[in-house]
């Protein structure tokens, strides 16, 4: 079980309070999106084996959304951020390329 | 024969005699047995019947790797199946009975397995998967049911409790033999906060039992001295008899703690969960010895040459008085050793090795022992119990040279590290080549939330076999976790005499030309009856991953969990395919280590707090009236109330008739009640629901429908506007948490520059349905508001006081029958409801169930959602297209919507259904039609979704999902029963009752 700061509380929460709510930084296609746009958004999601963005929600905590960056394979935190966030923090995207020159970008 | 010796045993006391059963035979044992030791001090070697061909099987191992001997304990509510009598502590009362046999142990038919055995070789339950289906069911099924399978599961409610405990720690240390207790030692010293948890009841593992002698002295004055060095320290906190169970992420660990399984029913919880953060894990779990693959080795009798010493050590016990001794390695001398201290027989130690040279051996043939070299067994001979062995060269086929009596064989083909914990979360395993086992990979360790190692592997489990290595590595690792975690350490490790061992000799088969008869003997997985020449047929037919020859042999599954049958298994597989051992891998090690009860896993979550329970605040009026309860998500809602004499199903039908007759009353607390409120809340809630929600005037009420982004509908209920700024949206009982954190999710993630605040008040107000043609005169006999049909008409709400309560009153119907929703503050409920029921007894008033509810929304055909939606269903296709705004350009659910198979004129479509015969459709039946699909399954047309005895027109209504819809009117179709009939019934509008609305209307 994940522990991941809430960067709204400070909390260290366990998985157990958080609610996952999966891939982060998705656009919303809606009416006058094409059948590949609005698949892409509604179901073709990311699964690697390494850098990932997630959502998650503090749910039995402040009840807020927030945004984390991990590594799936090896479940290093490389940090969370507010769910209002266009894209990672420009310090965090950094700390990424630093630790895992392989990788292609939050995109 | 096995007994108890007259002299030694370090963890018995004689003068504690205590009486224990078996199969309902009273046996005695001593205090400090485990139930494996007495059981052998007893001559109880036959313990059970192996899976497939109920072969004799008796006891090997001495610690949880022990595969055979795994028994029932005690009694209808504290019967516990399949537990292993080598962990089983012994208590005066015991009772164990052995399983997996058919009539009685001693004489089983199902040994007749044993000549059918050609029929059923690796692969057997797959291969008959794809035989006729009738073979299956008739033929395989019935036997293997009979008599395969392990103990049965309990039938009487458990009579023990348990419980779930927490804890936090620097570093945790799991396992308390020699290399755990030096690394707690150093941690401890450090003054980081330090956590030992040991799975035995004593510490200090195997160091006594193989006469290792630390800091000059005897090893168990040592670990006396670091116990109490350790006691002492107030960061340390120690923990017997608790087995580390799983690593998880972030230094996650459950363990399982043995509190009360000596002393049943004493009060305290049998076992308790650790739930442990460590910021830092040290794995010292120490090494488990492998079986060697000669023909018979699965005799009662042949047993690992550790587990052997550490019965002799340990419990004074012998399993046999004449003991021979077969190895590929120096330490099995320790146990030909102990066995000749201890005044047995070992007629002969035979060695793989073609040359023997280490001290031990040096130090056995200077007792007398004689040492076979270069030697292997071809064959043990016994069947319930071990009569001898025949003597034969390792390098040849299997020509016997000499036979050896002998009533027990100690094998040992080598240790493996146990390194189930550290591989749990990630961490690899490199092949050392030496010893012939993997060990941890120290630069491939499973990774912590920074990136950095979070477990350190120590002693045994790291590959360091010798007592002098393991307390080097165990001071290293508790120095090197307790500087992870922050602290400073010294790793000053005690010193232990190092007798030089010669290296071991990998002997995967022995010997090793044996030929098929042979092989088809040795016996990999004793559990599963997975044999040599199992595995090398999977190879054969072309198995070639480890993971797949597990699955299809069953190698290593159950209990094993790759404990004993692991390396042996996979080393015959790699043989077969010409690879080396390291490329053919290890299967994944996953928690728990060893089984843990479910009992300890559910924890205080049972019976009445199983999980939490919502109640409305006339909850306890309910109790006393009656009331039969369903679940409701988290909520109980009374179903109906039964009067005496009333079946449920008469209750239900009374409650109908009463309230569209006089007078209904209904609890509607549990009604989701989200008040969604500023400047950008109209604008939301238009993206939140498909009609438009912005225009609805101050005081009125409208349906609203909300879907997911792939357009089916997942939620509905009447929404309010209070304000200017603020909207009351009603949701489902079930589904108020759900779209609170679904608006929540829009307004965070999506549209976090709208000015929207939300609020879920559904546990701040109390709401009843006043329900039926007299629902107006009691709301005015309780007086305060005017609530005429011209001041409040249908689809408005009104604040005021009635009968003094504050109340908000929404005229809105769910029933069809004049009806008013009345919201006071949850603390006032149950006044209000007395209040209502009180001014109502004149009018006929009734409280009234979440069934009869149901039953009038059916009569009038409103849908409900989870009954007419399923999470496929778009609202279109329940004909509620109305509600659905044509003029945003946006909503939730929109573009989903516009998919091209969601606007098929295909898709079934709600309509009415009416037996021809009054009777009432069954639930879940379908609409079949001709022909078969691509499956050759037969085609269908459509499903129930509703279906009721309607007590108000007399017979059975239903509503359902048609190709075609409402377009089907008239059309009579067939519906599925059950029993594989049929059932006429016609397709109707599905409002069956006052279609006009003119009861409403009022
Ligand atoms: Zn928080």
């Amino acid at each position: 079980m994940l522990i991941l700061e809430c960067p709204y509380c400070g909390v260290k929460a366990e998985e157990t309070e958080l609610t996952p709510g999966y891939e982060a930084h998705l656009k919303r296609f809606g009416p006058g999106a094409s059948d590949e746009e609005f698949e892409a958004y509604m179901f073709a999601r990311k699964n690697p084996k390494g850098v990932h963005f997630e959502r998650w929600r503090h749910v039995y905590g402040c009840g807020k959304w927030f945004l984390a960056a991990r590594d799936t394979n090896t479940l290093e935190v490389f940090g969370t951020y507010p769910a209002q966030s266009s894209a990672p923090p420009a310090a965090l995207q950094d700390k990424i390329k630093a630790k895992r020159p392989d990788w292609k970008g939050y995109k | 024969m096995s007994t108890r010796l007259s002299k030694g045993g370090r963890l018995i006391d004689r003068s504690a005699s205590q009486e224990f059963s078996f199969n309902g035979k009273k046996l005695r044992g001593l205090k400090g047995d485990s139930l494996a030791a007495a059981l052998l001090a007893n001559d109880q070697m036959l313990l059970g019947r192996s899976f497939k061909y109920h072969r004799p099987r008796g006891i090997v191992a001495a610690g949880p790797e022990e595969p055979n001997a795994i028994v029932g304990l005690g009694r209808d509510g504290r019967f516990e199946p399949n537990q292993r009598v080598t962990t089983t502590e012994l208590f005066d009362g015991l009772e164990a009975a052995s399983q997996n046999h058919w009539p009685s142990l001693e004489f089983d038919v199902g040994v007749i397995n044993n000549s059918l055995a050609r029929f059923l070789p690796g692969g057997f339950y797959y291969k008959t998967f794809m035989w006729p289906r009738a073979a299956w069911k008739h033929l395989f099924e019935p036997i293997i049911r009979r008599s395969a399978g392990l103990g049965k599961a309990p039938t009487a409610r458990d009579a023990d409790r348990y419980e779930h405990t927490y804890s936090f720690c620097d570093v945790l240390i799991l396992g308390g033999g020699i290399a755990g207790l030096q690394a707690a030692l150093v941690a401890g010293a450090s003054g980081a906060r330090v956590m030992l948890l040991e799975q035995a009841a004593h510490w200090g593992g195997r160091a006594p039992v193989d006469g290792d002698v630390i800091e000059g002295a005897p090893a168990d004055v040592w670990i006396n001295n670091a116990v109490q060095t350790l006691a002492a320290l107030e960061n340390v906190t120690m923990k017997l008899r608790t087995m580390g169970a799983g690593v998880y992420d972030h230094g996650y660990v459950l363990a399982e703690e043995k509190v009360a399984d000596t002393t049943p029913g004493d009060g305290r919880p049998k076992k308790r969960l650790w739930r442990i953060r460590a910021k830092q894990i040290v794995t010292a779990t120490g090494a488990i010895e492998r079986p060697l693959s000669f023909a018979g080795n699965d005799i009662p009798g042949v047993m690992l040459a550790g587990s052997v010493r550490e019965y002799v050590v340990n419990y004074a016990v012998s399993p046999g008085d004449r003991t021979v001794v077969v190895t590929n390695n120096d330490d099995a001398y320790r146990t030909a050793i102990a066995l000749v201290q201890a005044g047995l027989s070992v007629p002969c130690i035979i060695d793989a090795r073609s040359t023997v040279t280490g001290d031990l051996p040096a130090k056995a043939r200077a007792m007398g022992i004689r040492v076979e070299a270069g030697k292997a067994i071809a064959k043990v001979k016994g069947g319930k119990r071990v009569t001898g062995v025949s003597l034969c060269a390792q390098a040849g086929q299997g020509a016997v040279l000499e036979e050896i009596s002998c009533d027990a064989v100690a094998m040992s083909g080598g240790w493996s590290p146990v390194v189930h914990l550290w591989s749990h979360c990630g961490g690899k395993l490199i092949w050392d080549k030496t010893h012939a086992h993997f060990r941890p990979d120290a630069a491939r360790p499973p990774t912590g939330a920074d990136g950095l190692a979070m477990v350190v592997p120590v002693g045994n489990a790291n590959g360091m076999m010798t007592a002098a290595d393991a307390l080097v590595c165990g001071a290293k690792g508790g120095a090197a976790a307790a500087q992870a975690a922050g602290f400073s350490a010294e790793a000053k490790a005690a010193v232990a005499d190092a007798a030089p061992e010669a290296d071991m000799e990998a002997v995967w088969i022995m010997p090793q030309g044996a030929g098929d008869a042979l092989k088809a003997k040795m016996w990999l997985d004793y559990q599963n009856d997975v044999k040599v020449s199992d595995v090398q047929l999977a190879a054969r037919e072309g198995y070639t991953s480890v993971e797949h020859t597990k699955r299809y042999t069953t190698l290593g599954m159950a209990t094993d969990q790759g404990k004993l049958s692991n390396i042996n298994g996979l080393a015959v597989l790699a043989d077969a395919l010409h690879e080396e051992i390291p490329q053919v891998g290890t299967t994944t090690f996953r928690p728990p280590y060893a089984p843990v009860t479910l009992g300890a896993l559910a924890g205080e979550s049972r019976g009445d707090i199983f999980q939490p329970l919502r109640k409305t605040p006339m909850h306890a009026w309910h109790e006393k009236n009656h009331a039969y309860f369903e679940p409701v998500g988290l909520w109980r809602r009374p179903y109906t109330f039964p009067r005496p004499g009333e079946n449920h199903e008469q209750a239900v039908h009374r409650e109908v008739i009463n309230t569209r007759t006089n007078l209904g009353l209904l609890d509607a607390s549990t009604l989701g009640k989200i008040v969604v409120k500023g400047p950008d809340a109209g604008r939301f809630l238009d993206m939140l629901y498909t009609g438009v929600m912005s225009t609805l005037p101050v005081g009125k009420c409208r349906y609203g429908l909300m879907c997911n982004e792939q357009g089916f509908l997942s939620d509905d209920g009447v929404v309010a506007r209070i304000d200017e700024d603020t909207w009351l949206c009603h949701t489902t009982s079930g589904g108020a948490d759900r779209i609170h954190a679904w608006m929540e999710d829009w307004l965070q993630c999506e549209w976090w520059d709208w000015q929207v605040y939300t609020a879920n008040v559904t546990e701040q107000l109390a709401q009843v349905a006043v329900v039926g043609p007299n629902a107006r005169k009691v709301l005015e006999k309780l007086g305060g508001m005017d609530v005429s049909k011209e001041t409040l008409p249908f689809m408005q709400w009104a604040d005021g006081t009635l009968g003094g309560f504050p109340a908000r009153v929404y005229r809105i119907s769910f029933s069809g029958e004049l009806s008013y929703e009345v919201a006071v503050p949850a603390s006032m409920g149950l006044a209000f409801w007395e209040a209502l029921h009180a001014a109502g007894a004149e009018f006929g008033a009734m409280p009234y169930g979440t069934e009869a509810l149901h039953i009038m929304r059916a009569e009038k055909g409103f849908i409900m959602i989870g009954d007419e939606t399923d999470g496929t269903i778009i609202p279109q296709d329940l004909n509620l297209g109305w509600a659905i705004s044509k003029k945003k350009a946006d909503y939730l659910g929109k573009r989903g919507q516009e998919r091209n198979y969601l606007a098929s004129p295909d898709r079934w479509k709600l309509a009415g259904f009416e037996t021809l015969d009054g009777s009432v459709i069954q639930d879940g039946a379908y609409i079949p039609s001709a022909g078969k699909n691509a499956n050759g399954q037969g085609n269908t047309q459509g499903r129930v979704t509703s279906t009721y005895h309607s007590p108000t027109l007399k017979k059975g209504i239903a509503m359902g999902l048609i190709k075609g819809g409402l377009d089907r009117i008239g059309d009579v179709v067939e519906f599925t029963t059950i029993t594989g009939g049929t059932v006429k019934a016609k397709v109707v509008d599905p409002v069956f009752y006052d279609k006009d609305g003119e009861k409403n209307n009022v």
